[in-house]
Order: structure tokens, then C-alpha cells, then sequence
């Protein structure tokens, strides 16, 4: 399959370029074809296993008396879905797929009718005398994606600078116990903060918690030069021990002064959350949310267009470089890796803060997904955004497809967000480059 | 500004970098630091540019001393380096790299990036330097790269600019360049400190010269004085340059390339069409600047990265789709261009890493295991035959010298029978000393009757051992000619003119 | 990627099999004894801090700061108290009986196997944070062989045993095989494939074929008695096997041509691939071997302890193994008694928890601490120059001085 074209021997005076189709060109196109080819066999045989394609839907809000679900036939959908991938699969065998924005235009068209195709199948032919509804993904992603979110920003800023930090997961752990813990005390203790501003505080122990995972990760890594990798471990480790010893000691009588964190509260942005469908699920939220939609781009120009970002990135990049134009390497790693400790510890105050009493562990493995994201997003705050709320998405549905019983099996759609990011970094979506000087410590000769 | 160095000494541990080095550098002048690889040049600058502590002496600038505690400080200060290994992030544009460290901002810390590209384009005009601020640095070819550099150094006000070995990664035209840029600042009164081991540019730009050999200053000259003496007094005795070989016409064709063309990852075309033999009982010198494809093309030669497109012949059997295993099984020898970096495991003992490709021959193995006392005899017989100097060896490779750490591989790659060997720059880094000893094991290797393949960037070594030389420019062989073609002949072929208007 | 920690970032030593000299073990046995004992002090420290007839001498203190000497002298006997119940019931559960020194042994050989499975891959480059899903796939498939096909007694282990194994090679050499061919950063790819290991758990024992008679419950029957390990005084035969195992893999490592090339491979895989050396057939295999191990540290648990499979059978074994190969610098000697020190830790935990109250998670700090310890050496030494200096001043640090 090696299409070579071999040019005339070059004995004419003017050289003339050989011509050699790239191998990485070829394999992105049969990557393309095999990923789109099953896509395409999937669909149809979701069309073909629905007997009645009538399926229900109810976006806005709630089932309530007025409030009812929506029939409609689920047959346009699929069909939509398999014309969107035939078409994609036909450009990819000739080789005109689109690149740079068309590409992933189009390849959101083939997994959101992917995504539609496979909604139709779910929900068909229900097997209990009750028909659930399609409800709205919306809600549920954002409450899960809020800290991945967090987590991946964090990792895109230590990452960027050069430091890994794979003690993401550690610091959501911190930031739990100590934003529950904070959250707990305020209500109980400190009469001075109203009850709404209680969980803020928590945000603020989650902070502090999650900023100081970050210096002990910076410490051993940039101070001692221990593997960035085994540091990050062996933080998380300690982290899960820590919290669940200190767990521990917490007395039982005192639980509820410790351990009973006031949750934030729903604020709804005046105008925004009337917008229809989407208003409601995007601008009703808590503050943390709100907090998350504002901090993706606020690192991003931070690290895009400020001085310090420059730096930073410089210093991920090639750190020598920096040093000879007399940045102090590590004094801006430092800065780096704290600020991500605050993003991290608030992605870890969401966990408490957002359902309740802390508990050992209760993270699961979070922060790795947040480290997923930040590959995915390929080191970008906005990629790394975008590849949480995927996450987010990938765990709702599975949440959303659990009242369908057997149909869906539940643990294989949970393990997806691991299997995409396996793909991911096999190369199927793209060559991905991180920073290049990520997880080397900058030693000085002296 | 007038600089001056006073009894300047740097030690790592036991060892003495720098011994009391007095230097002084009047403004406005070229003053060419001479030295061989190792000598000390670059610590030396490094102090000068507060990259490294002295460990005595001082640094005075016009007379007042001056107390670097990093780079910053040395900019500050006006003293600006063009490294040898570039100091620029390859994923920024120009005007990013020129701005950072002191970058303009509109207030709050948001860049300024339209101040810094308006410098760019004012400074690259001054000096006319032809560079675009807003390309992306790995895009642009090195020569480009370096002047950015310079750039960098200008933004900065460096009133005296510290250039490292600029010109080894530099086609002869765009070392005529460059020198035509040193002359223009000179003009405009920088002084500029021109690190080099090569004795042409040294009496082609300098104004003074001051030669370093083991740490040390030796002496002074003037440009007018010989190459000859020039070299004496860098490498401490009189040195016989040429190896002395008679010129062969080899047998029959050993190792056949035809039309090969590789990709590189990135895309790009690297080594376009090129066909040659090498002949038993020849040296096929490729001659060419770093950077024209060679690399790839001896890489394709082993089966470390298969060709797109040609076909490679072994005695006349096709090995294109061979992997460096069976290649080296058939009898090609190959000393990497970057011996750190694919000739040794420096963590590995002098010992292992004799046997680095030889471990699973039956000499060296039974079965799944190893025959550790075969391997221990033959690291013996090695260090002896090849004059490796090691303490034991058990000693890793990393911390033997360049020449004795090039020593190991030529030893390794020498120790089978060969059909052809294939060597790219088999003595960059390496000591006076060593580079005698390899050339004349290469030629001995030749008169055995192997196909030699030699890639090297140093027309010295090229002449020096080549029966033909073939040179690469632009992923192509550009023409192939006899060793008493005249360098400037060479010069002009390496720089991508063709033959007919070379002729 | 360059997240990848380079195998001399923690074995001290990488030079060949040939005698070594003992002296230049004396450092990094002092930093490791160093680096426990520092652990161990801030595991005192919690203790202290967590002791409630310490903290309420605290109170009375800063309640009474006129009767300073009483309460301090209070908070020190007290203090002293504490620390002393905990590790002198530590040591009791650890190596104090019969029983305890059993239950030691027990934790341990699954610790040492998957220890030695990290430490392998950490020696050809690769840091195998991955233990824990090729354990958990391998606790599947030896259960399931174990608890479903009734084999005679010495076939069925076998045949158990060799299930596990298969798994958790499969699941390993999936690592390498992902690495090999399209440089996927083994550090992700392990991180994922645990998460994803436990879904196909859950998958499975959601599945009737997995499940005890009439439960709907996630767990397996236990394996039949056919298929365990058979015991010798209380201790299972399992245990020797891991010794086998880590000789086995000081073999391959010093002996064998695949050890040569794993080692090359894992100290600079270019020149290794000059060299003729195939990086897919290194990474393949080393990632099998070491999911292999991860197996063995499973059947060691299933069929040693007769324990039925759940999503928590191997408990954080593979976390724990990353521990213990760090410890044991990645040598096959160093991760069985990283692997035995860790074992002992673990049982004496329980028995600290159940005679002083402490509870057992402290064991997990103490152990995450020796770690970051052992691996940051100069920190360590910092402490003991602090004590040197007191008494000699003339010591020179020279390390690091060659540029």
C-alpha cells in the first residue's frame, strides 16, 4: 500500500524534488479510515437493532405535571448520523479530509451523531413497562468536569513550566479533607461568616491544602531533584494516608464541627440562565462553577499573554535559555506549581463542597483523569478544558444510561475515559508534544 | 567598554578548568580566543557571563570590578554570548525570544509583543541581518538562528558580544556572512570575543590573538602569524596534519546506494535521490555541512530508518529492508556521528559496552545467557590493543574522556570482520592525539580491503583520509571529486553551487 | 515524553555483575536506615499530636502557663507513652509471635513479586506504575480458573497459577507494545490501564459465571482447595516462590542476554537500537515480565489466602510495589527486603491499631515518607551533617562537583 512514485533518474540539469508521499501521512489516513469505518458499522447496527424508534425527550428541567416528556421518532437521527460518517469516511479514502479547523469541525459532527445514533439505540425499546426520558447532558458534566477542570489546569501549569505533576489526584485529596474540614468549622465555629461564605472558606482550606501538596512537590522535585514522577506518586500516597489517618482522629462527637461541610449554594446569573435548554444547566450553578468558567481563560492569558507566562513557558521549554537571559529557573517553577496547587486544591473542594462529608479516597482516581486531560488538551488550557468536559460528559452518561439496566454495560462505558487517553497518546489523534524540558530538573553547574 | 580578566582560576573538585587566566579586551576590537576542544574557552566565557562562579581572580569593566551572580547581571552590565548550542526556545517566534528576559509590557504584565517585534525590525535593518520577527525559530535554518542570537545580545545593549564557536554549524558563505556582520559591529564599537579552534578565521577577522591550551593562556599573537605556528602553539608540539596514506583506486563496488530518498518524521524531504558505491579497499569521503541529509542517509545505510524510496546494495544483495541487526550481522561497521548519544551506554562499563553489538554472537553467548568470562577476556585484549586508558574495566564510559570514550566504539566496531565500515565524524571532540591514532586504524581498516565510508563536516579530515569525496548539499550529492580538488572548489560545492559554474 | 524517570535516577549503582565491592553499598544502606528512621519520626510526631492525654496537657498548659513544668513534663511522659504503645505494638504485630511473623510473610511475598515486576521495568527505562491492574486482571483469571473448572489437585494450581500469570503478562506487555509502537509514555498508559482493569472486573463479576450460587453480589467463590497453594506450618508455598521469583530475576538482569539488552535499553535506548538491539522486543517483553510478577503477587493472594475475588482482593498492592522497587533500588535483593520491611510494617500496623488505636493508615505515611526520603538522599544527609557538624567541622561535600 506504499503508493511511491518514483521520479525519472535525476540526470537533468535542473534537480527536480522526488516525490514521496510521507509515511505519517499514510498512516493518519488509514487511522482515519479504520476509526471512521467502525464508527460507521456501529451506527448502523444501532439503527438496526431498534424495533420502534419512538424515544422521549425532556430537556427543559425536571418531570413535573406540566412538564412531560416529548415523544419523537429517533429514525432521522440515525440516519443523519450514518450520512455525516459516510460522507467523512469518503473523504478520508480520497484523502481530502480536511485539516486544522475543518478536520475537527467535522470529526465533533461525526461524534455528536455518533453520540445521537447511540441515544436512539439506548433509549428504544425500553424493556420496563417505564420509557425513561433523554434528559439533558449538560447538568451532570459540568458537576463531574468541575474538578477535572480544576485538576488539568493545574497540571498544564506545572507541566508547562516543566515540572510533572502527577500528584494531581494527592492534592484533590488534600483539598477534600481540608475544604470539608474548613467548610465544617466555619458553620460551627466562626460565628463571624455568614452561612453563605462558610464553604467559601472551605474553598479557601481546599487552597491551602492543595498549595501545600504543590511545595512539597516542588520542594523534593526542584530543591532536591528527586523524580518528578516518583515525588508525584508517592504524594499521592500520602496523600490518601494522611487524610484518612487525620480521618481517623477526628472524635466521633466532633464530627460535626469537622466533618459536615455546608455545600455551596445554587446563585443564578441574572439573564444568562434564561436562556432556553441551556441557560438553566450553565448559569445555575455554584460559585465554584462559575469560579472554573473564569479560570480557563485566565490561565490562558496568563501563560499566553503576560511576562510571566512567557517565562514560564520558556522555562518548560529550555530552561538554559531562560538562565542566560537571567530568569531564575527555578524560583518561576515554583510560582508555577503553587498557583496550580490552587487550582488543584479547588478542584479537591469541589468534591466536599458540592456533596458532602469527606471520605476516605473518595476522589477515585480524579486527578489521574485531570492529568488525561491535560494530554489530551495537549498541554493547553483550553484543550485541557475541553478534554475534562469530555471526561465529564463520558462518566454523566454513564451515570444518565443507569436507569436503562442491562443494555449499556455501565463498568466498560466508566472505563472509556481511560481508553480514550490510551488512543490518545497511541497517536490516534494527532502527535502530541509536550513541553520539552517537562520532568527534567534544571541543575546549575557551579 | 575596556574589559579585563586578572588571575581568573576555576576548579571542579581536583580538576583546574582555568589557571590564572589575564586577558584584556580594549573596545572596539576583535579578539580571537584560540584553543582545542576542552581547553577551557568555554568555562572561561561562562564566567565571563555569570554562568559560572570564579573560583579565583576577578572580572573588571573599565577598571571598576564587577561581581556576576548570573547572567542577568552580565547583561546588565553590557556583556552579551551567542552560545555554541543555541539559547533559543525553538516554539517562540523571534521577537519572543529577543524579548524574553526583558520584555515590554502595556501595563499589568500583558506583553507588548508589537514593541518587541518594531525592535526586531529595527535592529535586523541597522546590521542588516534579514530576520523576520515572527517566525517560528524551528522553522528557520541555523544560520538565521545565530543571527537572532546576535540580536538577542543587541536588544540587550551588549556592549561586548562573546561569540562560542559560531561558525561550525556555518556554510563557508554564511561564514563570509557572519564576518561581514562582525566587521559592521566592530565598526559601530562593540568588541567582540571570537571563541574558535580554526586557524583560517582566526587570521581572517581578528585583530589580536590569544591562545589557551590546558587552562592556561600560552601566548599572544598577532593575525599575521603562520597557521603553523598558530597550531603549534595550541596543541603544544608541531603537528603532522595529514595522515600519511598512498591514494588507492578501489575494487570492485562493495556497498551500492541507489536513489534513496528518506522523510524525515516531520515531513520533510531530508535525503533526496542519492546513488553512489563505495569500492572494497577505498575511502568514500562525504563532505558536507552538518545539517544536508548525511545524518539520515547513513542512518537509511544501517536500517535505523528505512528509505522511502532506493535501494541499497551489500555485495550486491539488497539490504534496503534490513534492520541494523542483520546489517551489522552482515558485516557493516558503524561509528555513530553522535558517539554520547547512539555509539555507548555511558552508564554501562568500559566491558559491556565492548560488546554493546556483539553480546549475541556465539563468541560472546550460549543459549539465553551471557558468557561473562568471554566478555571480561575480550574487554582485556581491547583496552590493550586500542590503548583505551581506563582504570578498570569496570569503569563507566561516561567518565572516560572523549577520546578514549571514541576509542571504545572504534575498538567495538573494528573487533569483527568487515565488509564495510561506515564512520561519521569519527573524531569530533577528540584530542589531537586520538585523532591521529583513529586515522591511521581507518586506513589500516581500508588497506585490509573494507569499503570505507567517512561523513565528515571538517574538510581536514575529509582530505586527510578520502580516495574520492563525494559532497552532500541539500539532501543531495551535489558531485563527486578527487582529494586534490582545491578547498575553495570544495567550499563552494558544500555551499550548494553546482559544478558546471564551480568548474 | 521526558516524564520518565532514568533507571540511575534510583539505582545507585548500574555497574555490571561483577564483584561489586561491599564498601560502596555502605551509603546507600546508610541513607535508607537513615531515611526509615526519619519516616519513623514523623510517623512518632503524628502519634504524639494525635494522642488526646497529649493534647489535653496541652490544653491544661495553655490553660496554666504558671504551672509550665508539670504539663510539659506531662506532655513529655505522655508523648513518650504513646510513641512507645504504637511501635512496641508495631513490632509485636510484625515479628512478635508465631502468628504475627506469619501474617509478615504473607503480606510480603505478594509485595516482593510486584515489587520485583516494577523494579525489572524500571531497569529497562520503564516506570511501571501499572502493578495494580495486571495484579487485579491476574487475581481474575486465577480465581475464575481456580473457583470454575474442577481439575485434580497439582493440575488445577498449575493451571490457576499459569492463568494468572498469562493475565497479567498480557495486561503488562499491552503496556510495552503501546510503547513500542507508537511511544505512548508508559506512565500514562499504566495510570489508565489500572482504572480500566477495574472496570473489566466489575464487568465481569457482574456476570452470573463469577458470582457466588444465589448472590448477586460482586464477589467470586473462593478457589477450590484443589487449586491453593498447599501450607507447611501455617505458610502457604507461595512464599518461597517469590524468593525463586526475585533470583530469577537477578538471572535475567545480571546473567542473561535479555538482561544486557533491558539494561541498555533502559540507560539509552538510541545506542541500544545502533546497536542492533530491537526496543520493541525489549519493551514487549520487560512489560510482560512485569506484568507476569503482578500476577504471581496475585495468585499469591487468591490461591495462597483462598480469598475470593472482589475489586478489592489485591488492595493497593501495586501502589505498594512502586514503594517497595524504590526502596529496594530496583535490585532483586533490595525489593525483597524493601518487600519484607514493608510486609512487616503492614501486619504491625493492624496490630498497632488493634493494642494502642492508632489507626492503620499511618503505616501508609510512614511508608509514602521512607520513599520520598530514600529518593531525595541529600536531604537526608542534610539532617545527619547537621549532627556531624556539631562535632566536626572539617567535613567537605564535594558531591556533584564534577561539571
Amino acid at each position: 500500500m506504499t503508493d511511491v512514485l518514483t521520479p525519472p533518474a535525476a540526470t537533468a540539469p535542473e534537480p527536480s524534488e522526488p516525490q514521496v508521499r510521507d509515511r505519517a501521512d499514510v498512516r493518519r489516513q488509514v487511522k482515519l479510515l479504520m476509526v471512521l469505518g467502525i464508527v460507521l458499522l456501529a451506527e448502523i447496527w444501532f439503527k438496526l437493532k431498534i424495533d420502534d424508534p419512538q424515544v422521549s425527550h425532556l430537556f427543559k428541567g425536571p418531570r413535573t405535571l406540566e412538564n412531560q416528556p416529548v415523544e419523537f421518532s429517533g429514525t432521522p437521527i440515525s440516519w443523519t448520523a450514518v450520512a455525516i460518517t459516510v460522507v467523512a469516511l469518503l473523504l478520508a479514502a480520497l484523502n481530502r479530509y480536511p485539516r486544522r479547523v475543518g478536520g475537527v469541525v467535522l470529526s465533533v459532527l461525526v461524534g455528536l451523531g455518533f453520540y445521537g445514533a447511540f441515544l436512539m439505540w439506548a433509549y428504544a425499546d425500553p424493556s420496563g413497562a417505564f420509557a425513561p426520558a433523554i434528559t439533558s447532558p449538560i447538568p451532570g458534566t459540568i458537576r463531574i468536569a468541575t474538578a477535572i477542570v480544576f485538576g488539568a489546569l493545574a497540571g498544564v501549569l506545572c507541566e508547562r513550566a516543566g515540572v510533572v505533576n502527577i500528584a494531581i489526584e494527592g492534592q484533590f485529596i488534600a483539598g477534600a479533607f481540608f475544604g470539608s474540614v474548613f467548610s465544617s468549622f466555619a458553620v460551627a465555629n466562626i460565628a463571624a461568616i455568614p452561612i453563605f461564605w462558610c464553604p467559601v472558606f472551605g474553598m479557601l482550606g481546599g487552597i491551602l491544602a492543595g498549595v501545600g501538596v504543590a511545595a512539597l512537590l516542588a520542594f523534593f522535585a526542584l530543591r532536591y531533584h528527586v523524580d518528578q514522577v516518583v515525588v508525584g506518586v508517592v504524594l499521592v500516597a500520602f496523600g490518601y494516608g494522611i487524610t484518612s489517618f487525620l480521618l481517623g482522629q477526628i472524635p466521633s462527637d466532633q464530627k460535626a464541627t469537622l466533618n459536615n461541610p455546608q455545600l455551596l449554594e445554587t446563585v443564578e446569573i441574572p439573564v444568562l440562565h434564561k436562556i432556553p435548554y441551556i441557560g438553566e444547566p450553565l448559569f445555575g450553578q455554584n460559585l465554584l462553577v462559575y469560579v472554573m468558567y473564569l479560570s480557563v481563560p485566565l490561565v490562558w492569558v496568563l501563560l499566553f499573554q503576560t511576562r510571566w507566562g512567557l517565562r514560564v513557558r520558556s522555562v518548560g521549554e529550555h530552561p538554559k535559555a531562560a538562565d542566560t537571559v537571567g530568569i531564575n529557573v527555578n524560583r518561576t517553577r515554583w510560582q508555577a506549581v503553587l498557583l496550580g496547587g490552587v487550582f488543584a486544591g479547588l478542584g479537591g473542594a469541589s468534591f466536599t463542597l458540592n456533596t458532602g462529608a469527606f471520605d476516605k479516597e473518595m476522589t477515585a482516581g480524579f486527578g489521574f483523569i485531570a492529568l488525561a486531560a491535560v494530554i489530551m488538551g495537549r498541554w493547553h488550557p483550553v484543550g485541557a478544558a475541553f478534554a475534562a468536559l469530555l471526561f465529564g460528559f463520558l462518566q454523566n452518561l454513564k451515570d444518565q444510561l443507569g436507569i436503562l439496566g442491562d443494555k449499556v454495560p455501565g463498568d466498560l462505558l466508566s472505563a472509556l475515559p481511560y481508553l480514550a487517553t490510551i488512543i490518545a497518546v497511541a497517536g490516534f489523534i494527532g502527535r502530541v508534544r509536550p513541553p520539552a524540558a517537562d520532568g527534567q530538573p534544571y541543575i546549575k553547574s557551579d | 567598554m575596556r574589559l579585563e580578566i586578572k588571575g581568573l582560576t576555576k576548579r571542579f573538585g581536583s580538576f583546574t578548568a582555568n589557571d590564572q587566566i589575564d586577558l584584556v579586551i580594549e573596545p572596539g576590537e576583535i579578539h580571537c580566543l584560540l584553543g582545542e576542544n576542552g581547553a577551557g574557552k568555554s568555562t572561561l566565557m561562562n564566567m565571563l557571563y555569570g554562568l559560572l562562579t570564579p573560583t579565583e581572580g576577578e572580572i573588571l569593566l573599565d577598571g571598576a570590578p564587577t561581581d556576576f551572580q548570573g547572567p542577568g547581571d552580565a547583561l546588565a552590565a553590557g556583556i552579551g554570548m551567542v552560545h555554541q548550542h543555541f539559547m533559543l526556545v525553538p516554539v517562540f517566534t523571534v521577537a519572543e525570544n529577543v524579548m524574553l528576559g526583558h520584555e515590554k509590557t502595556r501595563g499589568a504584565g500583558i506583553l507588548n509583543r508589537e514593541a518587541a517585534r518594531k525592535q526586531v525590525r529595527e535592529l535586523s535593518e541597522r546590521y542588516q541581518l534579514h530576520v523576520d520577527p515572527d517566525a517560528l525559530i524551528e522553522d528557520i535554518p541555523v544560520g538565521v538562528q545565530q543571527r537572532v542570537e546576535i540580536i538577542k545580545a543587541l536588544a540587550g545593549n551588549a556592549k561586548i558580544l562573546i561569540l562560542d564557536e559560531p561558525t561550525a554549524v556555518l556554510t563557508p558563505q554564511e561564514i563570509d556572512e557572519l564576518m561581514g556582520i562582525m566587521r559592521e559591529l566592530k565598526a559601530q564599537g562593540t568588541s567582540i570575543i571570537f571563541i574558535t579552534h580554526k586557524l583560517r578565521e582566526v587570521k581572517a577577522v581578528g585583530d589580536k590573538i590569544t591562545v589557551i591550551r590546558r587552562g592556561k593562556v600560552v601566548g599572544t599573537a598577532p593575525p599575521t602569524a603562520s597557521e603553523a605556528e598558530l597550531a603549534e602553539m595550541m596543541v603544544g608540539r608541531s603537528v603532522e596534519l595529514a595522515v600519511s596514506k598512498e591514494n588507492k583506486i578501489g575494487g570492485d563496488a562493495v556497498l551500492r546506494a541507489s536513489n534513496i530518498t528518506v522523510v524525515d518524521p516531520r515531513g520533510h524531504l531530508v535525503v533526496k535521490d542519492v546513488s553512489f558505491e563505495v569500492r572494497g579497499g577505498e575511502v568514500l569521503g562525504i563532505a558536507g555541512v552538518q545539517g544536508n541529509g548525511q545524518t539520515e542517509l547513513i542512518k537509511s545505510l544501517l536500517g535505523l530508518v528505512k528509505p522511502d524510496a532506493g535501494k541499497i546494495e551489500l555485495e550486491g544483495k539488497d539490504i534496503s529492508r534490513h534492520g541494523p541487526r542483520q546489517s551489522l550481522a552482515e558485516g557493516i561497521g558503524y561509528v555513530p556521528e553522535d558517539r554520547s548519544h547512539d555509539g555507548y551506554v555511558g552508564s554501562f562499563s568500559v566491558r559491556e559496552n565492548l560488546v554493546l553489538d556483539l553480546y549475541r554472537t556465539k563468541e560472546f553467548s550460549a543459549g539465553p545467557a551471557l558468557k561473562l568470562d568471554a566478555i571480561t577476556a575480550n574487554a582485556k585484549h581491547r583496552i590493550e590493543e586500542f590503548d583505551i586508558r581506563t582504570e578498570t574495566p569496570e569503569t563507566p564510559v561516561a567518565s572516560l574522556s572523549g577520546g578514549n570514550q571514541q576509542k571504545v566504539v572504534i575498538a567495538r566496531e573494528f573487533s569483527r570482520p568487515l565488509k564495510v565500515l561506515i564512520a561519521s565524524q569519527p573524531t569530533r571532540g577528540v584530542d589531537v592525539g586520538s585523532i591521529e591514532f583513529i586515522h591511521k586504524r581507518i586506513i589500516r581498516e581500508r588497506d585490509q580491503g573494507t569499503a570505507v565510508l567517512i561523513v565528515s563536516t571538517e574538510l581536514d579530515e575529509i582530505y586527510a583520509l578520502s580516495d574520492r569525496i563525494a559532497v552532500m548539499y541539500d539532501g543531495r550529492i551535489v558531485a563527486t571529486v578527487s582529494p586534490d580538488t582545491p578547498r575553495e572548489q570544495l567550499g563552494l560545492l558544500m555551499a550548494g553551487a553546482t559544478p558546471e559554474v564551480s568548474a | 515524553m521526558a516524564m520518565s524517570p532514568t533507571p540511575e535516577a534510583i539505582v545507585p549503582d548500574t555497574e555490571p555483575a561483577a564483584k561489586r565491592d561491599v564498601s560502596s553499598w555502605l551509603p546507600t544502606v546508610r541513607d535508607t536506615l537513615l531515611a526509615i528512621a526519619l519516616a519513623l519520626t514523623v510517623g512518632a510526631f503524628l502519634v504524639i499530636v494525635s494522642d488526646e492525654q497529649v493534647i489535653d496537657a496541652f490544653k491544661d498548659l495553655i490553660a496554666y502557663p504558671g504551672s509550665f513544668l508539670i504539663y510539659a513534663g506531662d506532655i513529655v511522659k505522655y508523648s513518650a507513652e504513646a510513641v512507645w504503645d504504637a511501635y512496641s505494638a508495631l513490632v509485636r504485630g510484625a515479628v512478635g509471635s508465631g502468628p504475627a511473623l506469619q501474617r509478615t510473610l504473607e503480606r510480603s511475598a505478594p509485595l516482593i513479586c510486584a515489587g520485583l515486576g516494577v523494579a525489572i521495568a524500571f531497569r529497562a527505562g520503564l516506570f511501571n506504575i501499572g502493578a495494580q491492574g495486571q495484579a487485579l486482571v491476574g487475581a481474575l483469571a486465577a480465581g475464575y480458573v481456580g473457583f470454575t473448572y474442577d481439575l485434580p489437585a497439582g493440575i488445577h494450581l498449575v493451571a490457576a497459577i499459569a492463568a494468572g500469570l498469562a493475565a497479567g503478562a498480557f495486561w503488562g506487555g499491552l503496556v510495552g507494545w503501546l510503547k513500542a509502537t507508537s511511544g505512548a509514555h508508559e506512565v500514562i498508559t499504566t495510570i489508565m490501564l489500572n482504572n480500566v482493569a477495574r472496570f473489566v472486573v466489575l464487568y465481569f463479576l457482574a456476570k452470573e459465571a463469577f458470582q457466588k450460587h444465589n448472590s448477586d453480589n460482586l464477589i467470586t467463590p473462593p478457589p477450590m482447595d484443589s487449586a491453593t497453594f498447599p501450607t507447611v506450618g501455617g505458610l502457604h508455598l507461595g512464599i518461597p516462590l517469590a524468593v525463586v521469583a526475585a533470583g530469577a530475576v537477578w538471572w535475567i538482569l545480571d546473567r542473561s542476554k535479555l538482561g544486557f539488552e533491558l539494561r541498555a535499553v533502559g540507560a539509552n535506548p538510541d545506542a541500544s537500537r545502533t546497536a542492533g538491539m530491537s526496543t520493541t522486543k525489549v519493551y514487549i517483553m520487560v512489560m510482560a515480565i512485569a506484568g507476569l510478577l503482578s500476577g504471581l503477587a496475585a495468585c499469591m493472594t487468591v490461591l495462597g489466602l483462598h480469598q475470593s475475588v472482589t475489586d478489592q482482593v489485591v488492595g493497593s498492592v501495586g501502589f505498594d510495589a512502586i514503594t517497595v522497587a524504590l526502596l529496594g533500588r530496583a535490585t532483586p535483593l533490595g525489593t525483597v527486603l524493601a518487600g519484607l520491611l514493608f510486609g512487616a510494617l503492614s501486619a504491625g500496623g493492624l496490630g498497632m491499631q488493634a493494642s494502642a488505636g492508632v489507626p492503620p493508615e499511618l503505616i501508609q505515611v510512614i511508608q509514602a515518607l521512607i520513599v520520598l526520603f530514600v529518593a531525595a538522599p541529600a536531604l537526608v544527609r542534610n539532617f545527619g551533617r547537621i549532627k556531624r557538624r556539631r562535632t566536626k567541622k572539617s567535613s567537605v561535600e564535594t558531591e556533584g562537583a564534577v561539571a
